[in-house]
């Protein structure tokens, strides 16, 4: 899904953005970096773009489950422990 | 037992992707367990116990998944921002509206929150399952090749994708021009 990009031409936006993740990822070439970070640098649509993608991943990383009820864990617990218990005896 | 505790969250999490309700992610994670428990003689400590113990649950929860719902398709390849919001030169013509200020206001901070676990939830599934384990459950690039056994290369291209798509559902939800 890389891009090819020019090696002398500038990017434009929508080249821009589907670079996010592997400048991200730090796994663009130098030359690559280079140019998307000057792409940025007189860009304020695509630097908001990349604030919006780091904001995305950092609200991703607060999602946490449903609370259990104390009963299905309980369940749970109790499960294993047989479970355990027939594998020693066993 | 604190290996147990210590995955769940995760697991249930992983598990409840796939499968219908909370209910069967919790068969589907005791599975795993007994799964991993089972094969624990033949673990020879190639991949990490993590990343082995998710391998099972996510093998484990796509073969439940299947056999209560018809799967997702795999992921279309359409470009991550529309194209229609470029004019002809690959310029914005429709730029990102500013949103992610709101993250400091308590409440729009909630509704996100809860907007992004329902974007999560219908994200195709292998791009849901990479953005799970890489932004939600923290697990490195190479622990997520090593789970869903996919190249470097295929899991950048998925949680690029995936990524992509959550931002422009939190854009559609809360930008503002």
């Amino acid at each position: 899904m890389r891009l090819r990009i020019s090696a002398r031409r500038d990017l434009v936006c929508q080249q821009a953005v589907e670079l996010v993740t592997e400048y991200l990822e730090e796994t663009l070439s130098r030359a690559d970096r280079r140019r998307f970070e000057r792409h940025l640098a007189g860009c304020p649509h695509c630097t908001e773009y990349l604030a919006q993608m780091r904001t995305t991943i950092a609200l991703a990383g607060q999602i946490t489950p449903d609370d259990l009820t104390p009963e299905m864990r309980a369940d749970f617990i109790t499960l294993y422990q047989s479970w355990k218990d027939d594998d020693n005896s066993g | 037992m604190m290996l147990v505790q210590r995955y769940r969250p995760s697991m249930i999490r992983l598990a409840a992707g796939y499968v219908p309700s909370q209910a069967v992610a919790e068969e589907v994670v005791q599975e795993a367990w007994l799964g991993f428990l089972n094969g624990i003689s033949r673990f020879e400590g190639r991949s990490s116990v993590r990343t082995w113990l998710f391998r099972i649950l996510i093998n484990r929860a796509r073969t439940t998944g299947i056999r209560e719902r018809r799967t997702t398709a795999v992921g279309n390849l359409t470009a991550t921002v529309d194209a229609s919001r470029f004019d002809a030169a690959g310029n914005w013509a429709a730029p990102p509206q500013p949103w992610t200020d709101l993250v400091e206001d308590r409440l729009a901070a909630q509704a996100m929150a809860k907007a992004i676990r329902a974007a999560m939830a219908d994200l195709p599934v292998r791009q849901r399952e990479v953005v799970t384990l890489r932004d939600v459950e923290g697990l490195s690039s190479e622990e997520v090749c090593g789970v869903l056994e996919i190249t470097e290369a295929n899991q950048r291209v998925l949680l690029h994708r995936g990524r992509s798509r959550l931002r422009q559902m939190l854009e559609s939800d809360f930008g503002r021009a």
